[in-house]
Formats: structure tokens, sequence, C-alpha cells
């Protein structure tokens, strides 16, 4: 996911399509490549789990797939919630012992 | 071979402690009371040099999980009011983020705020599987608690 956030074309990519579906020639219009360029990027982001696309006729229209970009934001969230779980335990520790020598070393 | 990747981001945590800002320092700067709330693993080693330019060391896991070693430099210290560290986390043998954090600690009637930020790179989105899975499981440990709060109220 982060590999195929990582990439500037790619969050172009997103960053259209947070405002709703496109078509592919809608994708590549702002970018200055060719269009199997392009949709070498959206395989990846296909492949990611954040883009999905499907082809009517002639027209592929690609869309977000919300949930997949909530699991991006989940990892550094992890992180912050094992530090909240760490301070519920200084406090419960502080709470325990409010007057413990304040330095031993 | 890895695809390179890195997400920068900040975040900042604030919590409130009914003790003196030298008894919440006190909690860091010791290893023994920082042991007390600190690493959460069984068997998990610890080390502690609490001075500028010293080195405090975790290293621990999950039973059958991975290792995590956790490395952290002192940068700044004023004894009762800041400490600002430097700090990268190994999973096993692969970096997976390097971090500077700042502690704030001020004064607030009888008690402590802090103020915990941490500026890190994220690498490679080696924290995400994870993450994700660890998400996962909060999400069905609710789901599985809230179904047995509701089959006892049932009975």
């Amino acid at each position: 996911m982060f590999q195929a956030l990582a990439d500037p074309t790619r969050r172009v990519m997103i960053e259209r399509l947070s405002r709703g579906p496109a078509s592919v020639s809608e994708l590549a219009g702002p970018l200055s490549m060719s269009l199997p360029a392009v949709m070498q990027h959206l395989s990846v982001l296909e492949t990611s789990g954040l883009v999905r696309s499907e082809k009517a006729g002639r027209v592929r229209t690609c869309r977000l797939e919300p949930a997949a970009l909530r699991a991006a934001e989940q990892w550094i969230a992890e992180r912050r919630a094992s530090w909240e779980r760490c301070f519920d335990r200084l406090g419960d520790y502080l709470a325990e012992h409010p007057d413990e020598p304040e330095s031993k070393e | 071979m890895t695809e390179r990747s890195v997400t920068h981001t900040t975040f900042v945590i604030e919590r409130f402690f009914q003790v003196s800002p030298a008894r919440v320092f006190a909690a860091w700067s010791t290893a023994e009371q920082k042991r007390k709330w600190f690493g959460c693993h069984e068997g998990a080693t610890h080390e502690l040099d609490f001075r500028v330019g010293g080195r405090e060391t975790y290293r621990g896991g999950p039973k059958g999980g991975p290792i995590y070693t956790n490395e952290t430099r002192f940068q700044d210290i004023v004894p009762n009011q800041r400490i600002v560290y430097t700090y990268d986390m190994q999973r096993d043998e692969t970096r997976i983020s390097v971090s500077v954090v700042t502690i704030e600690l001020k004064a607030e009637g009888k008690g402590t705020r802090l103020v915990f930020t941490e500026q890190g790179a994220f690498l490679d989105g080696h924290d995400a599987p994870e993450g994700r899975e660890h998400g996962t499981k909060i999400v069905l440990d609710k789901l599985v608690e809230g179904l047995e709060r509701e089959a006892h109220a049932a009975a």
C-alpha cells in the first residue's frame, strides 16, 4: 500500500479520485505521460487494493476503495495507540506510587 | 527487492498527572521506575543511560512474534521540564521507523501536564501489515465483547 502511495504520479491519481470516480483518460489528463504508462500506475494502485476500476463499453472508470485508505492510516494510528497504552500504565504507576523517592540513581 | 518509501508523520499526545513534574521526570529518568510502565513484553531487556548523549535500548516482543529493538539516544535533557531523544525501531533485522520525540513537562496546579510529540519517518511501509492486523484484532475483540454482553443480557 505505501509502495503504491510512494510514487508522486500515483498520489496525483489518488488525489483526483478522492474528488470522485474518473475515466482513465480523465486521470491521464493532468499527467504528462503516455496512456500505457498511466495504465501501469493504475495497475499498481489496483493491486494494492486502493483503487478499483470497471470497464463499460470502451470507457474504464476508476474509483477509490475507501476501506483500503483507512488501512493506510492504521499503522501510524497503531504507533500512537501503543503510546497511549504506555501513558495509561504511567498514569496508573504514578497514582499508585505518588511519593516514591524521586531519584535513586 | 524491497521498493523504498517513506511516510512522514507527527503526532501529539497530552496527559495530566496528579503529581509534580519532578515525580513524572523520575519515572522517565530512572531505569527501575521506567521498567514499571514502559516495557510490556515478558522477557524483554532494557538498558538506560539517562544523560545527554546516553543511550537506552529496549528489546522484546510478543511470544512467538517478531523481536522489536528500540534504540534511543538522548539529545537534550532539562531536569523536570524537557527530554528530547531520537529513536529507531527495528522489527527483527529491519528498520521500520526513525523518530524525534519531545517530552515537555509543565506544572499545572498541583499536577503536571505532559506533552509528548513524535515526529517520525516510517520506512518502506513495514509497519503496515501488522498495524492492520492489530487494528483488525481490536475491532474483532470489541465485537466479541459486545456479543458476549448481549448474550448475557438475553440469558
